[in-house]
């Protein structure tokens, strides 16, 4: 186990290295910064000081290991526009989309898999079929437009909740987080449904297949066979054993979650890390950009290896053979 | 006295997309209390369908059309899903093919057998525990602590079959169905689990329905041998006779294909033709188009009528009693 969990380790570090060289290899080519930054009837003198404090006329390499270097020490850049540290500014925005992504992870899980299983248990049935349809639906409608529908519905025409931002916020563990208020939770809910369609949609379908398949195996029948109750068959041996799979893509979406909650960010202005990259692209603000990749990588990363982890205590299978190995 | 198992009629029929499969189309047999009975025939012939039938776990697209089963007195084709589980791992056990299926993969072996001691009886965990423990001394399952916080995976497949038969033992059944338990296992294997088996149904008074297509397996363990074809017994009667003077044209076909000490050199016949898909079954006997004795009688549809009190077979022109199979 801890041969394993080392070699999964050394994985991890490398993931995040080769994805230091691609990110910093391609911001480098979106564009001149300073030409965004200033002023179009600057004088070549202003640009050239410009250009200099932001240590734009060294080599690739040299800035390349400069930001290696840095980032080593928590310093991903200081922002061309806020003029503070890139890492500052994500990280003052991390809360927003943490809570967006866990709510909406709590969403997709919670409704996903009881759906997922009972569609699964009976796949011919009208709420089979019908679960199914609304998961194709999920899955289809793209999901800036989806979320302008859930605006046009529950804050236009019903007017039940708000179209935007974050609302009312309270401390919690050190953060800022909106479901503590009730206006915090009225703003949650729309983007945090609109972010865990998609996810409870995948959700839906891995369980049904997975339960589907599970089904079929001897060991249900043969738990049926010796007299257990349905809801035992279904709680205990189905379930664990879809659990292994649904924990394994549960994992990677929370990642890209909170990775990519950026198009429900900007649609519902929810002030997160998403929004800020969109914001920072436009303004080539390079090192917000940088280090949002970065600290997304990371994030992924981490919650893989948590993934794995997780997933070997599930599976006794894997947990022998991994050690052995 | 009632006898344990009394089948009546059983039609367990597959809707599919291509028709419907009549897999079990008729089925009538009896079993006493502590009786052995081999349920023969080749693959596809409707074996399994009627033991998973008994239980109740025939599975969609499949269902029981018609007859009865009568378990002690109780029809259990009317008694339905409630009457069932209360019997199924209780009163009646099963055993599968494939030991290494039939274990679920991610549950101890400890948690699986005391979940099915208490499906059925109010004790304590430890209690339960107990049991479970005695039961895999009783399979010669040991160190028998330490097997029961295993995994699945961490036993052979032999050892996994003891551990099935350990769960069905758990409740000292009336009656085990066993679906072919040993055609998984290697051959040395087999033969110990078989004989095992056999003693402790013989010790606990347990009747047994062996699921199997090897008659030699079956001859030296049943009382009683029922073969089937195309979902129907087409011969009946103790295992003894059944193999010495089988009277069935097919019964005579499968013991002539089974190499025996005795039949040493000799060359083996096998039965010709196919078995007949379910979905295109010839109009009157089932067995006609492969039947060496078939003529025009044999285009309307043979029943099952008994040759003497013991003994029935299901053929217009049954092979003369005195007709024995082995050549001196
Ligand atoms: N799930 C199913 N769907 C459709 N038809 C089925 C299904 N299960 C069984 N059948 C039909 O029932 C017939 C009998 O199957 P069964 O499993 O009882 O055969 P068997 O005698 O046990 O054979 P084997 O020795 O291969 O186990 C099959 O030939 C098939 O046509
Ligand atoms: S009834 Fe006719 S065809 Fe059928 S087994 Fe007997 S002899 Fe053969
Ligand atoms: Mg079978």
């Amino acid at each position: 186990m801890i041969v394993y969990l080392v070699r999964r380790l050394g994985q991890s570090i490398l993931a995040i290295i080769a994805m230091a060289v691609l990110v910093f290899a391609g911001v480098y080519f979106i564009g001149n910064p300073v030409d965004v930054l200033i002023n179009p009837e600057a004088t070549q003198a202003e640009i050239l000081a410009t250009t200099q404090r932001l240590g734009l006329d060294k080599p690739l390499y040299e800035q390349f290991g400069i930001f290696i270097w840095n980032a080593l020490h928590g310093d991903l850049g200081t922002s061309f526009v806020y003029g503070r540290p890139a890492l500052e500014i994500i990280l003052e925005r991390l809360p927003a989309t943490m809570e967006l992504a866990v709510v909406a992870l709590i969403l997709s899980v919670g409704i996903g898999i009881p759906l997922g299983i009972w569609a699964g248990l009976r796949p011919n049935s009208l709420s089979g079929k019908t679960i199914m349809g609304g998961s194709i639906l999920g899955f289809s409608l793209p999901n800036f437009w989806q979320g302008m529908l859930l605006i046009l519905i529950f804050a236009v025409l019903l007017g039940w909740l708000p179209a935007g931002g974050r609302g009312e916020t309270r401390a919690f563990l050190g953060m800022q987080v909106s479901f503590l208020t009730w206006d915090g939770l009225s703003h949650l809910l729309l983007p945090a449904i609109n972010l865990a369609l998609f996810k409870m949609s995948l959700i839906i379908r891995l369980t049904r297949a997975n339960t589907r398949e599970v089904c079929l195996q001897d060991y249900v029948k043969f738990a049926r066979a010796k007299g257990l109750a349905g809801r035992r068959i279904v709680l205990v041996h189905v379930l664990k054993n879809i659990m292994i799979p649904v924990v394994t893509i549960i994992g990677l979406e929370l990642g890209s979650m909170i990775a990519f909650a950026i198009v429900t960010e900007t649609v519902f202005a929810w002030p997160g890390m998403g929004k800020l990259l969109i914001d920072s692209i436009n303004l080539l603000d390079r090192p917000v950009i940088v280090a949002y990749l970065m600290l997304t990588v990371l994030i992924i990363v981490s919650i893989n290896l948590m993934v794995d982890v997780i997933y070997s205590l599930l599976d006794p299978r894997i947990r022998l053979s991994e050690m052995k190995g | 006295m009632n006898p344990l198992l009394q089948v009546t009629d059983l039609q367990t029929h597959f809707f599919t997309r291509d028709g419907v499969a009549k897999a079990v189309d008729g089925v009538s047999f009896t079993l006493e209390k502590g009786q052995v009975l081999g349920l023969v025939g080749e693959s596809g012939s409707g074996k399994s369908v009627t033991g998973f039938s008994i239980l109740g776990l025939v599975d969609p697209p499949g269902r029981i059309t018609g007859g009865q089963i009568l378990f002690d007195g109780t029809d259990l084709v009317a008694g339905g899903e409630p009457a069932l589980r209360h019997l199924r791992g209780k009163r009646i056990a099963m055993i599968f093919q494939d030991p290494m299926m039939t274990l679920n993969p991610v549950l101890r072996i400890d948690t699986q057998m005391v979940e099915t001691v208490r499906a059925h009886e109010d004790v304590s965990h430890a209690e339960a525990l107990r049991r479970a423990r005695e039961a895999l001394v009783q399979v010669g399952i040991s160190p028998p602590d330490e097997r029961l916080k295993s995994y699945p995976h961490q036993f052979s497949g032999g050892m996994r079959q003891r551990v099935a038969i350990a769960i069905a033992l758990l409740h000292k059944p009336d009656l085990i169905i066993a679906d072919e338990p040993t055609t998984a296992l290697d051959v040395t294997i087999q033969a110990q689990i078989l004989s095992e088996l056999q003693t402790l149904c013989a010790t606990s008074g347990t009747a047994l329905i062996w699921i199997t297509h090897d008659l030699a397996v079956v001859s030296g363990l049943a009382d009683r041998l029922a073969v089937m074809y195309a979902g129907r017994i087409i011969e009946e009667g103790p295992t003894a006779e059944v193999i010495a003077r089988p009277r069935h044209p097919y019964t005579r076909g499968l013991i002539d294909s089974v190499p025996r000490g005795k039949r040493h050199g000799a060359m083996l016949t096998q039965i010709k033709g196919m078995t007949p898909s379910l979905l295109k079954l010839p109009k009157g006997c089932k067995f006609m188009p492969r039947c060496p004795r078939a003529d025009r009688v044999c285009e309307a549809e043979p029943s099952l009528v008994p040759l003497t009190s013991e003994r029935s077979v299901r053929c217009f022109h049954p092979h003369d009693d005195a007709e024995e199979v082995l050549q001196p």
